[in-house]
């Protein structure tokens, strides 16, 4: 095949001796113009464990190796078709497991990060080089004032990094998703809930107390926010030793959460139950939700306020009144503002999180160093810092154990 | 026909700065050692600006002297002015410089090579050197003299300086010798040659001396020394140094200056293309500067005194190679020099060296065994740069003989060890001068510690002494005991406390404090505080700032070290000689030329070798994973 041109597809037989294995189409590309630049052939075979297996092991049988976890990602990055941030990003986008992640990691690949951080970095590297050059020839780069002119000129710098940490916190909400518990005490209405929020009979509604005993986990994308959402047992004082194991479950669910949503049934007074549940969650992040909004109110607002101090909604779970309130409350208390991964960069990596907190620290300890009347050769130490920090997201930086450690992370070959 | 033979450990050839050092520390260490110079009288001859240390130079002269060296001795015997630079800068960047009496200079490092012992001082031009061996086996042998002699020994240091082939240019006019018309040696660079030596041709050059009755000081500004001198060497009384102190004098070109100079570079050899050599960036000549600051209105002029014993001004910024009759209008139209009379014309000076890549970082050469270079040879310019290389190239050299490993500082340690590194690692097609900016871990490099940094290996070696480095090591526990105190001592809001901060601008004390903290504070310090500190010890001057610097800037050292142990890590990682990066996969070839040139001999070194990039250092460490990988299996 090498004597084919390069992106064409060739049907034909693989042959084990005399023998046909499959039948296959085979995809050629030449270096450069491939994933890790180097000579690729793509084998499309049938589908089946065993046909495939077969091939493989023909064609290791033949002197070929299976790939290390990452290979394919670390030889792109090594043979400088992408760069470490672009790299890590193919890793996210293999695990994406939502919309969100999928457009933010594909938004990295194609370099939208390593262009900001290199932009970022250009400038402090024109700032390091004149205090470079001024310490060592301060009559022809004179530096009266240069601390203010420093200040400004590294401002964008602080500024872009800053809201690439702004970002990064809703990043990380829209990948990972919020883990929310929904609680309440019995036949308050939390299964209709979980099933209004689903969309579907996820939970089994009955009019009897205690129906759910176990705690029911349900994925539910609300705005494109996804909720890891848990309907557990209601809470209350039981002897039902069953029912009492669902307790302790719901306490512990509630313990590591991100989000409460307390369902509290409106159409009856609050009662002991209610209390023991407000005592337990009042200081965590909690939406209080006032169920069964269809039925004549024995609960009021600022009956629940005056107990606890969480924002509160009017909902029918039922018949799913309320259910977009709930949804803007979310993101409100979640995400910063409208989120918008086609234009702005979420950073979703917590490397390059921790990266860019530790260049902002830096660059907090430059402006301090001015505004503490330093010499301006101090100034460089943490500029430098700064420069070096933001150079490892994108692998511009020589780091020791940086890139294995990186590519071991990949579960596959790719 | 009969000739010479004679036996030595280690012969040097050259008897400059870097010759000085390494025939010193090589006899001083008990080796018989030989020293060549093409004349006797200019051992140690200062031919360029009439003064020792200087912003980052000052720095080498200090760990020069940390490691037993002679440099920093003899200037504080000579000098006749010196001043701390960059005093309103952070301790990083204070730089101590003094003019010397150029002559006395000479005179006192030759005294103190002829009484010492196992030293033998030869006016002797080398012709080549001698070698046995091939390939890796390939190691020095001796030497050859022009007259004939044959000198045998163990390992040769070069340090030819300025020599080889030398040729001095004003304009016009060139003639073939060496600096301030000394002959110039003719004969080493073919040997070299033969050796398959890579050799270089770089340029140098200096301005003309004024006889000092023809200026006018009234129109100059005078520069005084310190009122307190502080001695190069650490073991200099601080006493002896308390001299009277001759000025210096601060003037400007100016448009008329630049306008002459501009009129002329057709003239100039240098601009004419007659001029061989690569010229340094950083120590332009006029000419240069004119041409590079093309809108600046004027440039410094230091006019120096080159002794005391002697009318000579040294002109300093204003080196060049024009013309002899340009020169006098040039030099004429600055304030000051109106009625000048030139005793020296300037010249630039070109000479042949040789790439410092073929060195390790012991500055011995990769392919003869035994030769070791220092100085002005590797590519770099200025005394103290030649000294610390010739130090470092005899103690090799010795270390060689006995069979022990080399002593290398690294980039962290000493200003010695950036400029080495630089030399040996990076691409350098221009007299190498040492800078401040070079030092990435400067705050650590004061040189105001050097002796802290240096003077166990001085020690270890065999040229410190041992009462001195019993000095140093009480210094240290005298610095961490006062560091511990301070951070103790609680200083309350007392009445005398706040009347002290208030005398110094200094915000009173809400509630009780460190002294540290105090120290901290960037318009007080140590000693400033004593006043409230009764139970203070007393001690000495260079415990007290130790103790100053390292509270003030205790937050910048400690990110610093940060960064050290960060490059440590890199250094760390050995990279075998025999690793042959062709077979590195998908290395770029410029990587690869480049990686089996220099064979550097850690990671980061590696990293550090112009045109190879981080992806391919990390290509090297995947490679190498994939090494242990195989071994392990």
């Amino acid at each position: 095949m090498s004597g084919c041109e390069s992106h064409t597809i060739h049907y034909g037989f693989v042959m084990d001796g005399d023998q046909v294995a499959d039948e296959v189409m085979a995809v050629l590309m030449k270096a450069p113009r491939s994933y890790t630049r180097e000579d690729t052939v793509e084998i499309n075979c049938h589908g089946g464990t065993l046909v495939m297996k077969r091939v493989l092991e023909l064609i290791i049988k033949n002197g070929a190796r299976p790939a290390e976890p990452g290979e394919f990602t670390k030889r792109a990055f090594l043979n400088g078709r992408i760069d470490l941030a672009q790299a890590e990003s193919v890793l996210d986008l293999i695990k994406a497991g939502n919309d969100f992640a999928w457009k933010a990691s594909m938004e990295q690949l194609k370099g939208s990060l390593s262009d900001a951080v290199r932009r970022m970095r250009a400038i402090i590297l024109h700032e390091i080089a004149f205090i470079e050059s001024a310490i060592d020839d301060p009559e022809h780069y004179p530096m009266e004032g240069y601390g203010d002119t420093l200040l400004k000129n590294i401002k964008p710098v602080l500024d872009e990094v800053e809201q690439l940490l702004f970002h990064a916190e809703d990043g990380a909400v829209l990948k990972e998703g919020i883990h929310t518990v929904i609680a309440g005490k019995p036949n308050s209405g939390k299964s209709s809930l979980l099933n209004a929020l689903s969309g579907r009979q996820r939970a089994i509604v009955t009019d009897i107390a205690g129906t759910t005993r176990d705690a029911i986990e349900e994925q539910v994308l609300l705005r494109g926010i996804e909720l890891h959402v848990t309907d557990t047992a209601g809470i209350r004082n039981t002897n039902d030793p069953v029912e009492k194991i669902g307790v302790e479950t719901a306490k512990e669910y509630i313990e590591r959460s991100d989000l409460i949503i307390y369902v509290a049934d409106a159409s009856a007074p609050l009662d002991e139950d209610d209390k023991n549940i407000i005592e337990q969650i009042k200081n965590r992040n909690v939406i209080v939700l006032l169920n069964k909004s269809d039925l004549p109110a024995a609960v009021t607002q600022e009956e629940i306020t005056a107990l606890l101090d969480k924002p509160v909604l009017s909902v029918s779970a039922k018949f799913k009144d309320g259910i977009e309130d709930l949804a803007d409350l979310i993101e409100e208390m979640f995400l910063h503002g409208k989120i918008d991964p086609n234009h702005e960069i979420y950073i979703t990596n917590i490397r390059h999180k921790n990266a860019l907190t530790e260049a902002k620290k830096s660059l907090l300890l430059v402006k301090q160093s001015v505004l503490d009347g330093m010499p301006e050769d101090f100034y460089s130490i943490d500029l430098m810092n700064a420069y070096e920090i933001l150079g490892s997201i994108v692998g511009e930086a020589v780091e020791d154990d940086l890139v294995n450690e990186i590519f071991s992370k990949f579960c596959m070959g790719k | 026909m009969p000739s010479v033979v004679e036996y030595y450990d280690v012969c040097v050839v050259g008897a400059g700065h870097a010759g000085c050092e390494a025939a010193l520390a090589a006899a001083r260490l008990g080796f018989e050692t030989m020293l060549f110079t093409i004349s006797i009288d200019s051992i140690a001859m200062m031919p360029c600006n009439p003064n020792i240390g200087g912003s980052s130079k000052g720095h080498l002269v200090r760990e020069i002297d940390a490691l037993g060296g002679e440099m920093g001795k003899n200037i504080d015997k000579t000098f006749i002015q010196s001043k701390m630079l960059n005093k309103s800068k952070g301790p990083a960047v204070h730089s101590l410089r003094a003019q010397a009496d150029k002559a006395s200079y000479t005179m006192e490092m030759r005294k103190t090579l002829q009484k010492t012992e196992h030293l033998t001082i030869k006016q002797a031009e080398a012709a080549s050197i001698l070698t046995e061996g091939e390939g890796e086996d390939r190691r020095i042998t001796g030497l050859k003299t022009v007259s004939g002699g044959t000198y045998r020994c163990k390992a040769v240091v070069l340090c030819t300086g300025t020599y080889l082939k030398a040729r001095c240019l004003t304009g016009e006019m060139v003639t073939q010798t060496g600096p301030n018309g000394l002959q110039a040696a003719n004969y080493l660079t073919d040997s070299l040659r033969e050796h398959g030596i890579e050799i270089y041709r770089f340029k140098t050059g200096t301005p003309a001396r004024i006889d000092k009755r023809s200026i006018d000081f009234s129109k100059m500004k005078e520069q005084f020394g310190d009122e307190t001198v502080v001695p190069f060497s650490f073991t200099t009384n601080p006493k002896d140094v308390q001299i009277d102190q001759v000025s210096c004098w601060l003037t400007y070109t100016n448009e008329k200056t630049h306008e002459i100079i501009r009129d002329n570079l057709d003239r100039s050899p240098l601009f004419a293309g007659v001029i061989e050599g690569t010229g340094p960036r950083y120590c332009p000549s006029i000419e240069d500067k004119v041409v590079k600051f093309a809108d600046k209105e004027r440039h410094q002029v230091f006019i120096e005194p080159e002794g005391l014993s002697t009318n000579e001004m040294y002109i300093s910024g204003m080196s060049s190679s024009l013309p002899e009759d340009v020169q006098y209008q040039m030099y004429r139209s600055v304030p000051g020099l109106e009625h000048a009379k030139i005793v020296r014309n300037a010249y630039a000076i070109e000479y042949d060296c040789i790439n410092p890549n073929q060195l390790y970082p012991s500055l011995e050469l990769k392919t003869i065994k035994g030769l070791f270079c220092g100085g002005q040879i590797n590519g770099s310019s200025g005394y103290e740069e030649a000294a610390c290389q010739g130090l470092m190239a005899g103690i090799n050299a010795c270390m060689y003989i006995q069979g022990k490993d080399p002593l290398v500082l690294d980039r962290s340690e000493a200003y010695i060890g950036v400029l080495i590194d630089d030399l040996v690692t990076k691409e350098n097609h221009e007299p190498y001068r040492m800078m401040t900016s070079r030092a990435e871990y400067r705050l650590l490099l004061r040189q105001d510690n050097a002796d802290l940094r240096l003077s166990k290996k001085g020690y270890e070696v065999g040229l410190l002494q041992k009462e001195r480095y019993d000095w140093v090591l009480e210094k240290e526990a005298l610095i961490s005991d006062e560091l511990r105190r301070v951070q103790k001592v609680m200083i309350g809001a007392s009445r005398n406390v706040q009347d002290l901060l208030v005398s110094f601008d200094s915000i009173p004390l809400n509630t009780g404090t460190s002294l540290a903290e105090l120290i901290r504070r960037p318009e007080l310090n140590y000693d400033m505080l004593a006043p409230i500190d009764p139970d203070r010890p007393d001690l000495p001057k260079e415990v007290t700032e130790q103790v100053n610097i390292n509270i003030k800037y205790e937050g910048y050292i400690s990110r610093q070290i940060k960064q050290v142990s960060q490059f440590k890590k890199l250094e760390k990682k050995k990279l075998p000689k025999e690793l042959d990066y062709r077979k590195v996969h998908s290395l770029r070839i410029e990587a690869v030329q480049k990686l089996n040139q220099i064979k550097p001999v850690s990671i980061g070194q590696a990293s550090r070798i112009s045109g190879v990039s981080p992806a391919d250092i990390s290509m090297i460490l995947v490679y190498l994973e994939q090494q242990k990988h195989k071994e392990g299996l």
